[in-house]
């Protein structure tokens, strides 16, 4: 992917997030939503190194997740809003998302529940596909799951091609990493699964891409998983409603200072894009949210009765 | 026809499926060519398919049912063991809230075509975390399917049928149903899910019976037709989706209905079933009784153990109580 490719999925990650925010506050989606601003660069950088083929999972903070790995918008703000036209059929809601085409395999609001997920994709890639590889996205608090433990020493021992991505955005709604684990970089624990462990600034698209590269080439290689650490810091509350006091002020000044996509953007308008060409860019962006809302809001509900549907296989 | 154990009939069920379907694939601990499996249910498995189709696991039953879960998602057709029944409890994310759930909330868009077996019993002296029966867990959990074999045609034809049936089931063995002989056919069938058996025809009352306590219950009605009480026994197979019609023409016919298994008595399958009698033929009915396992953790020493669980003296006064 190219990098200006890559700055158009943070934006719409970025402004996705935006308007759902809004949308929220007018009280016109129900339920909960967890926002991804502020780790565009995680969910980028990484689905960057991947093909439309290869498998990703998510987890209840998704919607990044699912724009980078190219889902539409519009089926993602039918989803959200509970529309008959989102990708769920309104059965899913923000939290699980799944675009199967995609490669998609669901957002899961079990903290640490696709890990061995992600490990049985990447048992069919070994098996079936061995072109494709297997990227799973979880964060600081999943990785003190049995999940994360079972999953990684089962993918390092079977040799799977999955990318464990671990997004440490140092909270897990309000605890602390260091109330809840006495090391620092959680890609220490790869260690003790023999596996690489990699930290890398998580608001750097290009640093995240980069490693998420190696990551990605030594999975289609054979030589199994990674564990890739990406620190990071989310601009809003855990959820709806949560004004995240439990965050120092100072702490989160010196992040929203580092705000991943404003660097980027100087970094490009560095390289010589023209500045032109990046607002270009962003009203496209813009509109087609305002689309994607438009589908939503215009789209008709699910009947009660489609409760019943989809819970069973039938021939 | 010849005749072969449970274990031998699981064991074929696996074997002509992982030849007829490459997806079908194994996973489990000391399922592979070390030990064969606890219960040797995988005997000779990897051996033939090799250790990328029948695969040794560590002991992490949420990731052998997540990664079942995941495989399943992606293209194979994955069959997991749990060596023990009561491990499920280690692995209930994954069953519940992920295979069961997944092509739900994907809008129908995901299968998880996947089977879990596990053995459940008690009757070894294997105590408290080696001997519980916890089928009717699962029953509660829209989505999954729920399979309980009593006899070896059976096993294998469900196991079969199970495997190739897209969604998740749970497959519920039972020890001491492994070893029971029974006849079984050398060409290929299946017995369809969803269907009960009646084991035995007869007239003055049903037994619904379930696993290990369908042996029991047939020795039972054998004493019984002795002293001129002819039993109907009613084997539902399946636990869900449950045979409804099977159970309800046999309950109307006789009037009366006793059913009987291991588990305990508070929160079984009974409750299930008589829910769908009491809901479809009421009015047909003189007595329904439950004789189940004892509301208590599976113990150690044998006579206790021994005593929890329904045995052929107790069905046969159960049904006298109810018949004469
Ligand atoms: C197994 C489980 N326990 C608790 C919760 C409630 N919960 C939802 S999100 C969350 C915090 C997750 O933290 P982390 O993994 O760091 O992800 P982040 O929210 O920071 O993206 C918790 C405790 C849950 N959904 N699942
Ligand atoms: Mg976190």
């Amino acid at each position: 992917m190219e990098d200006i490719e890559m700055y158009k999925k943070m934006l719409e990650i970025r402004m996705f997030e935006e308007k759902v925010y809004d949308l929220f506050a007018q009280n016109l989606i129900p339920g909960t939503m967890h926002l991804y601003m502020g780790q565009e660069a995680v969910a980028v950088g990484v689905c960057a190194a991947l093909t439309p083929n290869d498998f990703i999972t998510s987890t209840h903070r998704g919607h990044g997740h699912c724009i980078a790995k190219g889902a539409s918008l519009k089926k993602m703000m039918a989803e959200i809003f509970g529309k008959k036209t989102g990708y769920c059929k309104g059965k899913g809601g923000s939290m699980h998302i799944t675009d199967k085409n995609i490669g998609m395999l669901g957002a899961n609001a079990v903290v640490g529940g696709a890990i061995p997920i992600a490990v049985g994709a990447g048992l069919s890639c070994k098996l079936k596909y061995p072109e494709r590889v297997t990227a799973c996205f979880f964060g600081d608090g999943a990785s003190n799951q049995g999940t994360f433990h079972e999953g990684i020493n089962m993918a390092s021992v079977w040799d799977l091609p999955v990318i464990f991505v671990c997004e440490n955005n140092l909270y897990a709604m309000g605890t602390r990493q260091s109330l809840v684990m006495n090391i620092q970089d959680i890609s220490q624990r790869a260690a003790g699964y023999k596996i690489p462990g990699v930290t890398v600034d998580g608001n750097d698209v290009m640093a995240v891409h980069e490693e998420a590269q190696r990551a990605v080439a030594r999975a289609r290689n054979g030589e199994g998983p990674t564990l890739l650490e990406c620190k990071t810091y989310r601009h809003k509350g855990h959820s709806r409603f949560d004004p995240a006091k439990y965050r120092p002020p100072e702490e989160v000044a010196e992040w929203m200072a580092r705000d991943p996509i404003e660097s980027f953007r100087d970094k490009l308008l560095d390289k010589g894009i023209p500045e032109e060409f990046l607002h270009k860019i962003e009203s496209t962006v813009e509109a087609e949210i305002d689309e994607a809302v438009k589908f939503a809001e215009e789209s008709p509900l699910p009947e009660p009765e489609d409760a019943l549907k989809d819970v069973w296989v039938i021939e | 026809m010849r005749e072969i154990t449970v274990v031998e009939a699981l064991n074929e069920a696996l074997r002509e499926e992982m030849r007829r379907d490459e997806n079908v694939v194994l996973l489990g601990e000391d399922i592979g060519k070390y030990w064969q499996g606890a219960f040797k249910v995988t005997k000779g498995l990897e051996e033939e398919f090799g250790s990328d189709r029948v695969r040794d696991t560590p002991i992490s039953e949420n990731a052998i049912v997540g990664c079942a879960v995941g495989a399943a998602m992606t293209g194979l057709r994955p069959v997991a063991e749990i060596m023990f029944g009561d491990l499920v409890a280690l692995a209930m994310d994954q069953i519940c809230n992920q295979a069961a759930k997944l092509r739900y909330m994907s809008g129908g868009q995901v299968r998880v075509p996947m089977v879990l077996r596990t053995p459940f019993g008690a009757g070894g002296s294997y105590a408290s975390h080696h001997s519980q029966s916890l089928e009717a867990w699962f029953i509660h959990v829209p989505g999954l399917k729920v399979v309980q074999p009593s006899n070896a045609y059976d096993a294998k034809g469900l196991l079969k049928a199970s495997i190739r049936d897209d969604n998740p089931v749970v497959f519920c063995e039972h020890k001491f149903v492994y070893g029971l002989k029974g006849t079984v056919p050398e060409e290929d069938y299946v017995v369809p899910l969803g269907e009960a058996r009646v084991a035995r025809e007869g007239e003055d009352i049903t037994i619904v019976a379930t696993s290990l306590m369908v042996e029991r219950a047939l020795r039972a009605a054998a004493a019984l037709e002795e002293d001129g009480i002819s039993c109907e026994i009613v084997d539902p197979r399946t636990l869900r989706p449950l045979d409804e019609e099977t159970l309800c023409a046999s309950a109307k016919k006789t009037g009366k209905v006793l059913i009987i298994h291991e588990a305990c008595d508070t929160g079984g399958i009974s409750g299930e079933i008589t829910k769908t009698l009491v809901r479809r033929v009421f009015y047909y009915l003189d007595a329904i009784e439950i004789l189940a396992g004892k509301d208590a953790p599976i113990p150690f020493a044998p006579v206790m153990e021994k005593w929890v669980a329904p045995d052929e003296e107790r069905i046969k006064k159960a049904v006298k109580e109810i018949v004469v």
